[in-house]
């Protein structure tokens, strides 16, 4: 039982602080853009809310939104199964789990754009590793540069190949957590692997498949890095997700107003997504 | 071996391909790579590293990068203790309200914050400094740093700290000596956590510095286009880039598991 101690307050004061003062200070001067037209020279002139309906109703915009959320649906539809899958098959116990863990771990502590440069490097139609592969040995012609299939393709394989293995860590945690009673009693019982999988692994898993999937989801909804380095956003403006695209209006054509509203929106969007994707899976707790 | 192991051995297997071929592509010379396809690197060189450990502004870049990572590990561990105590132990006006606005920060994307950080670390003098980098990363590292300690902290029964007090300890005597004690595991695995995404993050890291701060992931792509397309030198970079992760999960292994798991499962 926690005790009711307004002290409390003292205990969290250098976090509030630091915290306030990136995420308060930059905020507000989005804010602030986001209302105002400049012409540069430091001149600014009230806009009101014109940006942002500027924003919500451009074309551009909705393109970029459906991209990324086509992005984020398949990257969780395909990492969260495959990991449930792989955490299921890895050995409970020995020599082998830490070697597992280990080299599972290793994509997620490279940095991002040495993940987009070396999925680069492997691609290359000619000299790249999986380049060459398709090209030449399976004869299917491959160039992320030229083809929009491709290059979707590809981003959706690396972000498979960079993040999975977050899924596989958390479901393997939540498994090794469950006491042989739970499996030998279900032997007694004569209960199915599907059922094993539904009424007991299943369950242990939830709370940390929720972190899993939250966590996937802001990143993913956020991805600048990788598919930045790798594609460019292109060819044309095919992999141009949401992050690429602000920083685009924001630094390339320096239009701040609209890149501030821009922010306002997307921010709010990952915000109203986590939350609603945090309501639906703990639901059942409260009952 | 059994046919249930084949499903992550496989992905193991693809896993470590791409990472292969970096690293066969860093020792590789340039003539060699844009020539044609090898497998495996036909005249071993060692250029590609030579020029990375001869030429001041890589191995700075190197430096650079642990210097703020390791910065931002201390301060996001050091203020996350207490409030992580203080979440999981009292009650408070607006706690939960407090808790949800930290983990908000987690969710906002670096693209959105890159222009008002670098005119704010502009305004107060921090531009192209370790520190600015170190304290825009607390940004998400301390409300990760929280959470994850707050689960490990959950874990701890509250007798520990009454007897403790009924004992005589004072509280940052008992907080130093017995709760940080029994808690390690939760601050190893949160000090991974801070590094693994302040070495990682590089929107960020470039906006904010220029020269004397850069970290080596961003000279990577600044000599990528300024000499040409030196894919071996880019390979070798990348690989470098690869050691100090690869480093730090080898001390965490055993509490890698549980880590992941936030101390909650």
């Amino acid at each position: 039982m926690k005790t009711q101690n307004n002290k409390g307050w003292f205990f969290v004061l250098p976090v509030l602080l630091l915290v306030a003062f990136n995420a308060l200070i930059p905020m507000m001067t989005v804010v602030n853009y986001s209302v105002q037209e400049t012409f540069g020279n430091n001149l600014f002139f009230w806009q009101g809310l014109d940006w942002f309906e500027q924003i919500l109703r451009s074309e551009r915009f909705h393109a970029a939104l459906g991209r990324q959320f086509l992005f984020t649906g398949s990257i969780l539809a395909i990492e969260v199964p495959l990991g449930i899958a792989i955490a299921l098959a890895m050995p409970r116990s020995g020599f082998w789990v830490p070697v597992c863990l280990v080299t599972m771990a290793l994509p997620m502590l490279i940095p991002w754009n040495v993940v987009g440069a070396m999925w680069n490097i492997f691609t290359l139609p000619d000299i790249g590793l999986l380049g060459y592969f398709l090209n030449h040995v399976l004869q299917i012609p491959y160039d992320m540069t030229q083809n929009p299939v491709a290059a979707w393709a590809t981003i959706i394989v690396m972000d498979v190949w960079h993040w999975t293995s977050l899924v596989v860590l958390l479901a393997y945690a939540g498994l090794v957590s469950i006491p042989d009673a739970y499996y030998q009693a279900a032997k007694i019982d004569g209960a199915s692997n599907w059922a094993v999988f539904r009424f007991i692994q299943l369950p242990k898993m939830k709370n940390v498949l929720t972190i899993a999937i939250l966590l996937r989801f802001m990143d993913s909804f956020n991805i600048y890095t990788e598919p930045f380095v790798l594609t460019g956003g292109g060819p044309g403006n095919s992999t141009t997700l949401l992050s690429i695209d602000l920083v685009k209006i924001a630094l390339g054509q320096f239009d701040l107003g609209p890149a501030a509203a821009m922010s306002l929106i997307y921010f709010a969007i990952t915000l109203l997504v986590s939350w609603l994707f945090y309501t639906l899976m703990t639901k059942d707790d409260a009952n | 071996m059994q046919k249930r192991h084949i499903l992550p051995i496989v992905y193991i297997l693809f896993l470590m391909l791409p990472i292969y071929w970096l690293i066969a592509m860093s020792f590789k010379t340039t003539g060699e790579i844009l020539s044609g396809f090898s497998l495996f690197p036909q005249e071993l060189t060692l250029d590609n590293y030579r020029v990375i450990f001869t030429d001041p502004t890589w191995y700075w870049g190197y430096f650079n990068s642990i210097a703020y990572v390791t910065i931002n590990t201390v301060i996001s561990i050091t203020v996350a203790l207490p409030a992580a105590y203080a979440f999981s132990r009292y009650r408070f006006l607006g706690d939960k309200q407090l808790f949800f606005w930290l983990l908000t920060n987690r969710m906002a994307p670096a693209a959105v914050f890159a222009l008002p950080f670098f005119q704010l670390y502009s305004a107060v003098g921090l531009f192209d400094t370790y520190l600015a980098v170190a304290l825009a990363h607390c940004l998400f590292n301390i409300p990760l740093s929280v959470w994850i300690l707050e689960g490990f902290m959950g874990g701890v029964p509250k007798e520990l700290d009454e007897t403790a007090f009924v004992d005589g300890y004072s509280f940052p005597r008992f907080f130093a000596t017995i709760f940080i004690p029994a808690i390690k595991s939760g601050v190893g695995v949160a000090a991974f956590f801070c590094f693994m995404f302040s070495w990682v993050e590089l929107l960020l890291a470039k906006t904010l510095t220029a020269v004397a701060a850069k970290p080596i992931a961003a000279t990577m792509t600044k000599t990528a286009s300024s000499a040409g397309y030196e894919l071996g030198l880019l390979a070798a970079a990348g690989t470098l880039t690869i050691i100090p992760g690869a480093i730090v999960i080898y001390f965490v292994r055993n509490y890698i598991a549980k880590g992941f798991a936030m101390g909650r499962v």
